[in-house]
C-alpha cells in the first residue's frame, strides 16, 4: 500500500500513531513491510492456503464474533443433502465435469431450493459472476436455519470442516511461513474482533491476478464475516485499485459481459427476448432491492436510444448485440494473431506493455487492418511495429505489416471536465483548467464527434442494422473552438431524469419501468439529484465530519460504507459507543448516524417478513445485507462462482510444487487457451523458480504516464530484478550485472538487484527461491527495458476472466539474453527440455 | 528587514516511507533539472546525494540483524545551520540569511565561485555543470514568504515548501523551529517509551558544531548509516580567531615597517 | 531612479546603514530576491481537480497563469488526501507539460516504415469509414438457430480505466449501438 497508493497509506500511519498493528503479507520486503509492525514472507499464489488457516484457526477456537455471525451471516443456513466438499473429493467439490472441466453447482445450493438451471459454461465465458459486484446472486426466498449452528450441513459446521486441515503446520507447508508468525497473525486478527474492535483488511492486483482470484477475495470476507469486520467502521474487505477511475470504468463498463449499473449484455441463447433478458436480472421471487431491476434496464435502454425506445419495441432492446462466449480482451487479442479482428482501438491503454504475454498482444496488433491509438505519449502500443521486440528477432518486418495506425494525442486529465470515481466508490469531478493543445481532444470529443460522422455518413441507410446507430439519443450540447461536448450533459443522463420533463432523478428508487424516465446508469443515479453536480461538492474535510459526506458522491445513494446496517447490532444499538456509526432512533422510528443508512430509513429492527414476501418487503429488520438476496453475508456461496461455493487451496497454473491438500493440482474451473503460442510450464525442472511482478511508488503500470517523465524517471531509471543473496550464490548473480528471466514465453533482461528484501522460503519440505521482477518497462520514453508482462501466459480466473499474472514459473541465468533470430531459438530450446515443444 | 520567526524543518524518519514524492515536488517546483538517469543500486535510492540537482534525497538502507530486516528511509536536505559556513565565505553576498533564518542562493548574484561548496560541512551546496552557479535547498523561500492561504498554510503565514507539502506521512515536517524541536522532544520520548531505544535527534541540539540546524532529524540509526556525518563543525569556526591573529600579525607587521622607516629616518 | 535610491541601492551603503553590517541578510538581497512571490500567488486561475495515477483519488489545484500549467500540488481541503501527493501526483505538471508529450496526430500507412503527418479532421473521417467497413465486412445478424446476434466481433477497443465516467459511458453507448462486442478495459486486467 505504502509503494503503489502512498496518500492512501497515510491513514494506516494514522492508525499506527494510534495503536493499531499493521500486518504486511507479501512474497516480498517492500515499502509497506517496512512500516509494519510484522512483515510475513509468503510464497506467490498460496493466499488461500494462508487465509484458510486463519478461518479454521477461528473456527478451531471459536474465536468468531458469534452475534454478529449468527444474525448477519448465512453460518445458520442448511445446505442440500447432495452437496459434497472437496474433503470429499480430493480437490474437486461435486458436480464436476471433467470433460468441459467446469461444475453443475446443483448440489451446492442451500436446502429445498431448486437447483439453478444455468449454463456453467455460457457463464464462464461470459464471466457472469462479475455482475454480482453490486448485487449478490438471486436465490429464492426462504432458507432453512440451524440457530444452534450444530446441524452437520449448516454453513458453519461445513466450514469448519472444509479448513480443518489448514493447520498452522500445512500453512507452513504450503505457503513457506513459519507456524509462529502464523499464529500470531492470527492472534492478533482475532484479538482485535467484537463489539468494540474491528480490523480492516486491504488487497489490490496481488490478489485479482490469480486463476484463483476472486476465490481469494473470498476468502478475506470470510475471515472478516467471521471477526464481525463488515459493514462496520474500521473493517472491510478493501480493494486499492490502480487506475484514477477503474471503478469507474467498472460501473460504467467498458467491458464486454456488463451494460452500466452490472446489468448484464444480452446473451444470445439466455436472453433472447426482452423478457427473458429483464426475468435473468430481476429473478421475480427473490428478496431484496434487485427486484426494482426491471425499472433501471427500461431506463437505461430509454437513456441509449431515447424517444425511439418505446413498450411496443421493448425499448429497442433488440438494438443490443448479443454475447455468444468469451469476447474479453485476452480471447480478443487470440482472435487478432488469427486474422479475425480488423480494428481496434486502445483508449489510454498500453497492451504491449501492460496486458500478460505481450508478445500476442503485439502480433495481434500486428495482424489488424487498423488500429486507433488515443494517448498522451507515443507508448509502446503505438510504435510497436516499429521499434517492438518482435522487429529485433525479425517475427515482424515493418515493410510487410499491414496495420494502418492512427495516433491521435489525448487531452490530459486538467484539459477537460469529468468525472473520476476512485477505490470507495466516490466520484470526484475534475474542474478543467486549459484547453488542450494542438490536436490533443478529450476522449468525449473524440466519441462524440466519430458518433456524429458515423451517423451522418449512414444517414441515408435503410440496412436494418444501422437503426441502433441512427436511433441513438446523441445530442449533447457543444461549445468551445473545438465543439467540446457537454461532461456535464453526459452526467445528468447517468444520473437519470423523467423524460417529460428533462428533470433530474433524485436516485434510482425514482426509476420507472414505463418509459417514462431514463437513466445512463442507475447506480448512479442520485449523483445529479435537484439538479447539483454532486461529485463536484467540495465542502473542505476540516469543516465536516470524519465520514465527509460532503465531498464529491459515492454510490450508491452517497453511502460511504456499504452494509453500514451490520455497524448496529440486531436491534439496531450501536455495537458499542466506540463503533457506532448509522443506528436505529426509535424515539423517531428512523435509522440515522454518521452516514447515509444503508437500508430503508423507517424499517424497524423487529421488522420480520411476512409469508410469501418478495422483493424489499422480504428483508427483514436485521438483515443488514440488502443486496444479497437472503440479506446476509456469504460464508458459504451456494450460486454464483464458477469454481465452487467455498475457497480452496490451488497449485498456480504454473507451480514448481505439487498441491501439498489435494490431488487436484490447480483450479479446475479456470479459462485455458491452450495453443501453440500459449504455453504453460507443468511442474517441470526447466523453470525451477518462482516469479511475481508488481509495480514500484515511482512508476505507473506500463510507464505511459511515468517514463516519458524525467523527474520519475530518474529515480527508477532502469529495469532491474531482485533475487535473495541465497540465489544470486545458486546462480553465479552479482549485484547491479546483468541477468535475463527466461518462462516457456518469453526471456527478459534486467540488472541484478541482490537484496535480503527477498528471501528464500522452505515448501513442501524443499527451497523455493522467488524472484520479483517491476512490469513497468518497455521500449518507448526516456527509460527504456524489457517487459515483464512478456513473461505470463494466459490463464485466467473462471468467474472474471482475469489473467494469472502475478505468479509463474522461470529460470534465471546471469549475463544479457540473446537478441536477434537467436532470442527465439533460445526459449524454443527451453520449450524443448520442458516437453512443450516436439523435435 | 522584518525578522520572523526562525522556521525549519523536522524530518522524522521512523514514518518515512521512501515515496520520494519530496524529491520531485522540489523539482517541480523549483524546476531543477534532472541528476540523469543511473541505476545506482544502492537500494531504491538512484540520485545518491544532494547535489545541485537534488534538494532532497531520500537515503535507502537495508539491514539485516539477526535475521530481521530493518529498512531505513530518511529524506536529507540543506540544514540550513545557524553558524553557516557557505554563507560566511561567499564573497558576493549570493548567500544571504532569510527573515525566516534560512539560508538562501541568489541566483542573480552568485557568479559561480564555488568557495561555498568545500566550506559546508555537509557536503549539501554544490555548483551546476554547464551553469557553474551554486545551488541548493531554499526552503521554498518564495513560499513561505508569500501571504494567502492558497495551499497548505505555515505557521509563518505563508506556504509551506513543497516536499512538506507533498509528503504523504508528514515525515516532513515545517514550521516554527522551536515548536519543531518540541515536537521532535516529544517523538522521541514516545519511540524510546515504544523501546526504539536507537532513535536520536540529530542537528536539533543549539550547542552543537553549527551551533543547530534549521533542518534537523529524527533518525533511527547512527547519523553514519544514512550518510550524515557524526559531528558536523562550521568549517569558519576558526575564521574569527584567525582574523584576529591574522589582524594582530598586520599590525606587528605594520609597526615594524613604521619602525623601520622611522628607524631609516633616524 | 534618482541618486538617492541609487545609493540606497548600492549594498555597501545597505550593509553600513542597515542593521545587517555582516553583510548576510537584508543588505545583500537582490531585487529579484525581493520581488520573490509563490506562483501560486499571483496564478490567474486554480482549478479544482483529482489525481490522474492511481484510485486514491488526491485532490488536486491546478494553477494557470497566462493559459499555461504553471503548478499542480495538493488540494488541503480534500478529505481523501489532506493536500498531499506521491511522486507521481507531484509530477503531475510535468505530465501535462512535458516537450515529450505528443500533440499533433501521426500516421503510419500499411507496411509504412515511418510515422506521417495527418490532418484531425481527415483523420477522423478515416477512422469513421474504416469502422464502418470493419463492421460491415464482420457483421452477423442472426445465430445458426435464427437468434439475433446483431452485432460485429470485427472491432475491439481497450482503455477506460484512465478516462472519466461520461467518456466511458459514450465509449460504451456508442459502441453498442455499432454492435461492438468486444469493448474492454483495465479492470479486465
Amino acid at each position: 500500500m505504502a509503494e503503489c497508493h502512498p496518500v492512501g497509506f497515510q491513514w494506516v500511519m494514522e492508525a499506527k500513531r494510534r495503536g493499531a498493528t499493521v500486518i504486511h503479507i507479501d512474497p516480498r520486503f517492500t515499502r509497506t513491510s517496512a512500516l509494519a509492525d510484522t512483515y510475513v514472507p509468503i510464497r506467490a499464489g498460496t493466499d488461500i492456503a494462508f487465509l484458510g488457516g486463519v478461518v479454521n484457526y477461528i473456527l478451531g477456537n471459536e474465536l468468531d464474533f458469534r452475534e454478529y455471525v449468527l444474525a448477519y451471516t448465512n453460518a445458520a443456513t442448511i445446505v442440500d443433502e447432495s452437496y459434497q466438499d472437496t474433503e470429499d473429493l480430493d480437490g474437486l467439490f461435486s458436480g464436476f465435469d471433467p470433460e468441459k472441466g467446469v461444475y453443475d453447482p446443483g448440489s451446492w445450493q442451500y436446502a429445498g431450493h431448486a437447483p439453478d438451471s444455468g449454463d456453467t459454461d455460457a457463464d464462464r465465458e461470459t464471466a457472469r459472476p462479475l455482475r454480482h459486484e453490486s448485487h449478490g446472486p438471486p436465490i429464492p426466498a426462504g432458507t432453512e436455519r440451524d440457530e444452534t449452528l450444530r446441524h452437520p450441513r449448516c454453513v458453519y459446521q461445513i466450514l469448519k470442516r472444509h479448513f480443518a486441515r489448514y493447520t498452522p503446520e500445512m500453512v507452513e507447508r504450503v505457503c513457506g511461513v513459519p507456524r509462529e508468525k502464523f499464529l500470531e497473525v492470527c492472534q492478533a486478527w482475532t484479538r482485535n474482533s467484537g463489539r468494540e474492535r474491528t480490523s480492516a483488511l486491504v488487497y489490490s492486483v496481488g490478489w485479482t491476478q490469480h486463476t484463483v482470484g476472486v476465490q481469494y477475495i473470498r476468502t478475506g470476507a470470510i475471515i472478516q464475516l467471521l471477526l464481525g469486520n463488515v459493514g462496520r467502521p474500521g473493517g472491510g474487505v478493501l480493494a486499492l485499485r490502480g487506475h484514477a477511475s477503474i471503478q469507474g470504468s467498472t460501473d460504467i463498463p467498458t467491458l464486454f459481459n456488463l451494460l452500466p449499473g452490472y446489468l448484464p449484455m444480452p446473451h444470445h441463447a439466455q436472453h433472447a427476448s426482452f423478457s427473458d433478458w429483464v426475468a435473468a436480472i430481476r429473478h421475480p421471487g427473490q428478496k431484496g432491492f434487485w427486484a426494482d431491476a426491471r425499472a433501471y434496464a427500461v431506463s437505461l435502454l430509454k437513456a441509449y436510444w431515447g424517444d425511439a425506445a418505446t413498450a411496443e419495441n421493448d425499448y429497442c432492446y433488440g438494438h443490443l448485440p448479443r454475447m455468444t462466449g468469451d469476447h474479453g480482451t485476452y480471447q480478443t487479442v487470440l482472435n487478432m494473431v488469427d486474422g479475425k479482428v480488423k480494428g481496434y482501438f486502445l483508449l489510454g491503454q498500453n497492451p504491449a506493455v501492460g496486458s500478460a504475454h505481450g508478445r500476442a498482444q503485439r502480433l495481434g496488433m500486428a495482424n489488424l487492418d487498423w488500429l486507433v491509438v488515443r494517448d498522451l505519449y507515443l507508448v509502446e502500443s503505438a510504435t510497436f511495429w516499429k521499434d517492438g521486440p518482435e522487429v529485433a528477432t525479425g517475427e515482424l518486418v515493418p515493410e510487410e505489416c499491414r496495420t494502418e495506425v492512427f495516433f491521435l494525442p489525448a487531452a490530459s486529465h486538467v484539459e477537460k471536465e469529468g468525472s473520476f470515481t476512485q477505490t470507495q466508490r466516490l466520484l470526484q469531478w475534475r474542474e478543467k483548467a486549459v484547453d488542450p493543445p494542438g490536436d490533443c481532444r478529450s476522449e468525449l470529443w473524440f466519441v462524440y464527434h466519430l458518433g456524429r460522422i458515423i451517423r451522418q455518413k449512414l444517414a441515408a441507410s435503410t440496412l436494418p442494422r444501422d437503426r441502433a446507430v441512427l436511433d441513438l439519443a446523441w445530442d449533447y450540447p457543444v461549445s468551445g473552438q473545438h465543439d467540446e461536448p457537454s461532461a456535464t450533459a453526459v452526467l445528468r443522463e447517468i444520473n437519470g431524469f423523467e423524460v417529460a420533463s428533462g428533470e433530474p432523478v433524485s436516485g434510482y428508487t425514482a426509476l420507472k419501468d414505463d418509459g417514462s424516465t431514463a437513466c445512463g446508469c442507475w447506480i448512479y443515479s442520485g449523483v445529479f439529484a435537484g439538479g447539483v453536480n454532486q461529485a463536484a461538492r467540495r465542502r473542505p474535510g476540516a469543516e465536516q465530519s470524519w465520514v465527509a459526506a460532503e465531498w464529491g458522491w459515492a454510490w450508491p445513494m452517497n453511502r460511504r460504507l456499504l452494509y453500514n446496517r451490520a455497524s448496529a447490532d440486531p436491534s439496531g444499538r450501536p455495537w458499542s459507543p466506540r463503533k457506532a456509526y448509522v443506528w436505529w432512533d426509535a424515539g423517531k422510528g428512523r435509522w440515522t448516524g454518521h452516514d447515509v443508512p444503508d437500508f430503508e430509513a423507517d424499517k424497524d429492527p423487529s421488522y420480520r417478513p411476512p409469508l410469501g414476501a418478495t422483493g424489499v418487503a422480504a428483508i427483514a429488520g436485521d438483515d443488514p445485507f440488502v443486496m444479497q438476496s437472503d440479506g446476509k453475508g456469504w460464508l458459504y456461496v451456494p450460486t454464483g462462482l464458477i469454481d465452487g461455493p467455498l475457497p480452496t487451496h490451488y497449485e498456480p497454473a504454473e507451480s514448481p510444487v505439487a498441491n501439498p491438500l489435494y490431488r487436484q493440482q490447480s483450479n479446475p474451473a479456470r479459462k485455458t487457451y491452450p495453443r501453440p503460442d500459449n504455453p504453460l510450464d507443468p511442474i517441470s525442472a526447466v523453470f525451477p523458480y518462482v516469479f511475481t511482478v508488481s509495480r514500484l511508488t515511482e512508476h505507473h503500470t506500463a510507464g505511459g504516464m511515468s517514463r516519458h517523465l524525467e523527474y520519475l524517471s530518474e529515480l527508477q531509471p532502469e529495469m532491474f530484478i531482485e533475487v535473495s543473496p541465497e540465489l544470486a550464490a545458486e546462480r553465479g548473480l552479482s549485484h547491479l550485472d546483468w541477468a535475463h528471466v527466461v518462462t516457456a514465453r518469453a526471456v527478459v533482461e534486467a540488472r541484478v538487484m541482490v537484496t535480503d528484501r527477498l528471501t528464500p522460503l522452505r515448501v513442501a519440505g524443499r527451497t523455493i527461491h522467488q524472484i520479483w521482477l517491476p512490469y513497468h518497462w518497455g521500449g518507448a520514453g526516456l527509460s527504456v527495458g524489457d517487459s515483464a508482462n512478456d513473461l505470463f501466459g494466459i490463464v485466467l480466473d473462471p468467474n472474471v476472466l482475469i489473467q494469472e499474472s502475478k505468479v509463474g514459473t522461470c529460470d534465471l541465468r546471469p549475463g544479457r539474453r540473446p537478441t536477434g533470430p537467436e532470442l527465439r531459438r533460445y526459449v524454443d530450446g527451453y520449450l524443448r527440455r520442458a516437453g512443450l515443444r516436439k523435435g | 528587514m522584518s525578522v520572523a520567526e526562525r522556521m525549519g524543518f523536522f524530518t522524522d524518519t521512523s514514518i518515512c516511507i521512501g515515496c520520494k514524492a519530496c524529491e520531485v515536488a522540489c523539482k517541480e517546483w523549483n524546476a531543477i533539472p534532472t541528476d540523469g538517469l543511473d541505476l545506482l543500486g544502492m537500494s531504491f535510492d538512484n540520485t545518491g546525494q544532494l547535489d545541485a540537482n537534488t534538494w532532497r534525497h531520500v537515503a535507502f538502507v537495508e539491514q539485516t540483524h539477526d535475521g530481521d530486516l530493518r529498512w531505513l528511509m530518511s529524506s536529507d536536505v540543506c540544514k540550513h545551520c545557524t553558524h553557516a559556513a557557505c554563507l560566511d565565505v561567499c564573497p558576493t553576498g549570493s548567500l544571504f540569511r532569510t527573515e525566516f533564518g534560512t539560508v538562501v542562493v541568489q541566483e542573480d548574484i552568485c557568479n559561480g565561485c564555488g568557495y561555498c561548496v568545500p566550506a559546508c560541512p555537509y557536503g549539501v551546496i554544490d555548483q551546476r555543470q554547464g551553469d557553474g552557479r551554486a545551488w541548493k535547498c531554499t526552503m521554498c523561500y518564495d513560499r513561505i514568504r508569500a501571504g494567502g492561504d492558497g495551499g497548505r498554510a505555515g505557521s509563518g503565514g505563508g506556504l509551506m515548501p513543497a516536499c512538506a507539502t507533498a509528503c504523504p506521512t508528514e515525515s516532513i515536517q515545517y514550521g516554527p523551529l522551536d515548536e519543531l524541536r518540541d515536537r521532535a522532544a516529544r517523538r522521541l520520548e514516545q519511540l524510546h517509551g515504544e523501546g526504539v531505544a536507537q532513535a536520536r535527534l540529530y542537528g536539533h541540539d543549539p550547542a552543537d558544531g553549527v551551533g543547530g540546524d534549521g533542518a534537523f532529524f529524527l533518525l533511527l540509526d547512527d547519523p553514519e548509516v544514512y550518510g550524515l556525518p557524526p559531528d558536523p563543525v562550521v568549517t569558519t569556526r576558526d575564521l574569527p580567531a584567525m582574523w584576529r591573529r591574522a589582524g594582530l600579525a598586520a599590525l606587528a607587521m605594520a609597526a615594524a615597517v613604521v619602525a623601520s622607516f622611522v628607524g631609516g629616518s633616524s | 531612479m534618482g541618486v538617492r535610491s541609487w545609493i540606497e541601492g548600492w549594498p555597501v551603503y545597505r550593509q553600513l546603514a542597515g542593521d545587517d553590517p555582516t553583510g548576510r541578510g537584508e543588505a545583500v538581497r537582490s531585487p529579484r530576491t525581493a520581488a520573490l512571490t509563490s506562483r501560486t500567488e499571483t496564478a490567474d486561475s486554480v482549478a479544482r481537480s483529482v489525481c490522474p495515477y492511481c484510485a486514491v483519488g488526491c485532490g488536486q489545484r491546478v494553477y494557470v497563469s497566462g493559459g499555461r500549467v504553471t503548478q499542480i500540488e495538493g488540494d488541503p481541503d480534500s478529505p481523501i488526501s489532506r493536500g498531499r501527493l506521491c511522486p507521481k501526483g507531484a509530477a503531475s505538471k510535468s505530465l501535462v507539460t512535458s516537450p515529450r508529450r505528443q500533440r499533433r496526430v501521426l500516421y503510419r500507412r500499411p507496411y509504412g516504415t515511418d510515422w506521417e503527418e495527418l490532418d484531425l479532421a481527415t483523420a477522423m473521417d478515416m477512422i469513421a469509414d474504416r469502422v464502418l467497413a470493419a463492421r460491415a465486412q464482420t457483421w452477423e445478424d442472426v445465430d445458426e438457430q435464427g437468434r439475433p446476434l446483431h452485432r460485429t466481433l470485427g472491432i475491439a477497443s481497450l482503455g477506460g480505466a484512465t478516462l472519466d465516467n461520461e467518456e466511458n459511458y459514450l465509449i460504451k453507448k456508442l459502441f453498442t449501438a455499432l454492435g461492438a462486442l468486444q469493448i474492454e478495459n483495465q479492470a479486465r486486467i
